[in-house]
């Protein structure tokens, strides 16, 4: 008697929005839009924005749903089904998404790191640690700031290039695997136990969110920061690069590629309305990034104006116990006519002092645009060290990031246990727990090397390179099968038979020529950029300057490099010719017998 | 009388000045420190000033001889800043080595702050280095103990879900074994209690019944 094995289900429909909507919405949100929002326009960066994200988000997210819901099999099984060929687009997904999980839980161990440090008074980047014989500070924190020396001395543990890896940091170590066991518990039963789960890492940053956005707009100076967000630099939308940054952060702020969405959509009843959740998820994953660069722009604006204003401090300070003048005769107001004054009474002395003495300016401040793990680890924990009841904020925050981070991890093992869970020949041998367990225990193995002293700098390579060429491949490969290979009118009618409406004529547009269209332009954009940059290089952190310094990549990274860009991509083609291969020998054998 | 005042100002006056030896400048920020309860600096705080000095020398030296009247300060500007200088006083024109006067401050410094309700960022001796405070630091540091509850409730989780979830499929292969052996001793009964055997049916007197037919068939698709 053959037992058929019912395809596990989410409880209800809500469960697979808040699952999407808690993948797609992670910390790209929260650390690059809104560095992409001042580097190319401020509010003007709206508009490319929203145009991607209609001529390209929403049909992407779309397809990629509509392909899991159909199919109902992971996404090595999904694009069998569309053409035997294609089977090297599921696994390249898979191959993607297992590099993404290798690098992406250092984040949440990180944040695990800074969460738990959160539980002291004061903040231990608050202040600088003394130095050996308690005359004064650590000479590396007195270069850079407490909060930069926190992040990459006391947490990285950072080494002076890519060459010397140093050893592992057992502290980081701990945190890590952590994060595994909790990402762990959560894929550990399946839909079950994800769908349960999905509820509170969705729903939790909104919350921390709309406290932060209070809290920010409240500050002093938050002001500051959200004029200078805000005022629209129209003239930047000449730029393409302005267009080619909206375009690659829709892209990869959807999470389109990895095969989550496809194994996602697969555990849905076949008569769920996908196209009203792929509308749905893309405005939310869009509005959350607007919401969340207000949040980060007032405190921004907060950070900067704190520094203006201790920097005016140090101005005053100095020319004080310099010229012996009373207590509170100089002020901000009058700065600048009493050092014209001074320079006037006592022109030699002041010409002995003018090095020292710095010009401090707010626009100076604002302008420092940080990405990424600078934004979310030095930047943000520089202001909530500021604030009253610190550590209420930092634990506030840094759950938040873990939230966030769990979420997208979540999809990340579901993009590569579905395909293992579907397959009969693991499927039958071993039950979903140890598959989800190997897996989790592989990954944590492999993510040691990004706690050695070395491990960012190879985060970094992950970060930059693992993903990008990749996906932009697979998503176009994905496209131009559904809506040639697959054929859309064939596609329009399994729609009709799931949701029991055909797409309209705005779809059926986007699908088949401009989304292609504008992959294919962003992926010969990348090409020529990475042709015509030459040597790749990167920022390396110099302990004895307490900054960041640019170094040329070693031989042996940029082979690394390119392993990861070819393992993924070379599946696609790979896996045609194996196809290709298998059928004629069958054919073959099948003729000869 | 008039001429010793005159030759001790002048000895006064070459002893103490910036920058001589054995000087000390001091730098006091009362306003910074205190805000609207500052007090303004005048001469009682000098007095004062100048009997922490000779306390703090009394202390160090352990020998009563430093009086209020060694200790001299000059060169009071708005900021509040001022050189001072220790005299000895068994050699009425020398001063005490700048070495003896840093060290007897250095010990006394928490008094000295706290007779003007100033820290060592507001009272500022410029050439002695005050020792920072280390922090606080507990014997596990405090990052491990959350760590360690953390890790604790989520392995029991693990493990908890990991149990149940053998102790249900335990349950399901039981419930579905037992159903099999159900669903045989039905079929024995089924053919012991029909009393027409099965091939009674390929009688061509009789007429098939097209039910039984499709049972087979059900069976035979195994």
């Amino acid at each position: 008697k053959a037992m058929e094995k019912s395809r596990p289900l989410w409880d209800n429909p809500l469960q697979f929005v808040f699952a999407c909507i808690s993948y797609a919405v992670g910390l790209g949100n929260v650390w690059r839009f809104p560095y992409l929002c001042q580097m190319y326009g401020g509010g003007g960066f709206l508009i490319p924005y929203l145009i991607m994200l209609i001529a390209e988000g929403m049909p992407l997210l779309y397809l990629e749903l509509a392909v899991g819901q159909r199919m109902r099999q992971g996404s090595i099984g999904a694009w069998k089904i569309i053409s035997p060929y294609l089977c090297g687009v599921g696994v390249a997904s898979v191959v993607v998404s297992f590099f993404l999980s290798m690098y992406y839980n250092v984040i949440n161990a990180w944040a695990f790191w800074y969460l738990f440090h959160s539980f002291q008074d004061p903040l231990p980047w608050a202040t600088c640690p003394l130095n050996s014989n308690h005359t004064g500070y650590e000479e590396e924190c007195e270069k850079t700031s407490s909060t930069q020396y926190f992040w990459y001395r006391q947490t990285l543990n950072i080494s002076p290039s890519l060459e010397t890896s140093g050893s592992v940091q057992w502290e980081q170590a701990l945190c890590l695997t952590l994060a595994w066991l909790v990402v762990y518990l959560c894929i550990l039963r399946g839909t079950a136990s994800t769908g349960k789960v999905v509820y509170i890492t969705a729903s939790l940053p909104y919350c921390v969110l709309i406290i932060y956005l209070i809290r920010g707009l409240t500050l002093h100076g938050a002001v500051n920061g959200l004029i200078y967000m805000f005022t629209p630099k129209l003239e930047q939308l000449s730029n393409p690069k302005t267009w080619i940054s909206a375009a690659t952060q829709i892209f990869f702020s959807l999470g389109l590629g990895f095969g989550s969405l496809i194994a996602f959509a697969s555990y849905n009843e076949s008569s769920n309305n996908c196209e009203r959740h792929a509308i749905i998820v893309s405005l939310i994953n869009s509005t959350t990034s607007i919401f969340a660069s207000i949040v980060t722009f007032s405190i921004y604006g907060f950070k900067a104006t704190f520094n203006y204003e201790s920097c005016i401090n140090k101005v005053i300070l100095l020319l004080l116990n310099a010229f012996d003048l009373e207590e509170g005769s100089l002020t901000a107001d009058n700065l600048n006519e009493m050092k014209e004054y001074l320079m006037a009474t006592y022109p030699q002395e002041y010409a002995q002092l003018a090095p020292q003495i710095k010009n401090c300016s707010l626009e100076a401040e604002l302008d420092t645009a940080v990405q990424g793990t600078g934004l979310a680890f030095i930047v943000y924990s520089e202001a909530i060290k500021n604030m009253e009841v610190p550590q209420l904020y930092s634990v506030l925050y840094f759950f938040m990031l873990l939230m966030l981070g769990i979420g997208s991890m979540l999809g990340n093992t579901a993009a590569i246990l579905t395909p293992l869970t579907d397959s009969r020949v693991i499927a039958a041998r071993f039950p979903k727990e140890v598959i989800s367990g190997v897996v989790c225990f592989i990954n944590c193995v492999i993510g040691l090397i990004f706690t050695m002293e070395a491990g960012n700098y190879w985060f970094d390579i992950f970060n930059d390179y693992a993903a990008t060429l990749s996906l932009l491949l697979i998503v176009l490969v994905e496209t131009i099968a559904v809506c040639y290979i697959y054929g859309i009118r064939r596609f329009e009618k399994d729609l009709y038979t799931m949701i029991g409406r055909k797409p309209n004529w705005y779809w059926k547009i986007m699908w088949a020529f401009v989304s292609p269209l504008l992959i294919i332009s962003l992926f010969i954009f990348y090409i020529t950029d990475y042709i015509l940059t030459g040597t790749l290089q990167y920022q390396a952190w110099d302990a004895t300057q307490g900054q960041l310094v640019t170094k040329d990549y070693p031989g042996y990274a940029l082979a690394v490099i390119g392993l990861l860009v070819a393992a993924s991509t070379m599946c696609i083609p790979l896996g045609a010719l194996v196809t290709f291969i298998r059928k004629r020998l069958k054919r073959e054998k099948v003729s000869t017998v | 009388l008039l001429l010793t005042f005159c030759v001790v100002a002048i000895a006064h006056a070459e002893l103490c000045k910036p920058d001589a030896q054995n000087a000390f400048k001091v730098r006091i920020s009362i306003k910074t420190a205190l805000g609207d309860n500052a007090y303004a600096w005048d001469a009682s705080e000098e007095y004062l000033f100048k009997a922490m000095v000779a306390f703090a020398m009394r202390r160090y030296s352990s020998k009563s001889t430093t009086q209020i009247s060694n200790v001299l300060l000059c060169n009071v500007t708005d900021r509040v800043s001022f050189w001072f200088v220790v005299t000895d006083s068994s050699k009425n024109v020398t001063t005490v080595p700048g070495s003896e006067v840093e060290a007897a401050i250095r010990m006394n410094r928490n008094r000295i702050n706290s007779a003007f309700l100033l820290s060592d960022k507001t009272l500022q001796f410029l050439k002695i280095t005050s020792t920072l405070s280390p922090p606080v630091e507990p014997s596990t540091p405090a990052w491990l103990i959350v760590f360690g509850v953390v890790l604790c409730l989520i392995v029991a989780g693990i493990v908890f879900l990991v149990v149940s979830g053998i102790q249900n499929r335990k349950k399901k292969n039981k419930d579905s074994a037992e159903r099999e052996n159900l669903e045989e001793k039905v079929e024995v009964t089924v053919t012991v209690e029909n009393g027409i055997p099965c091939e009674a049916l390929d009688l061509k007197a009789g007429h098939i019944n097209g039910v039984f037919a499709a049972d087979d068939e059900r069976f035979t698709s195994l």
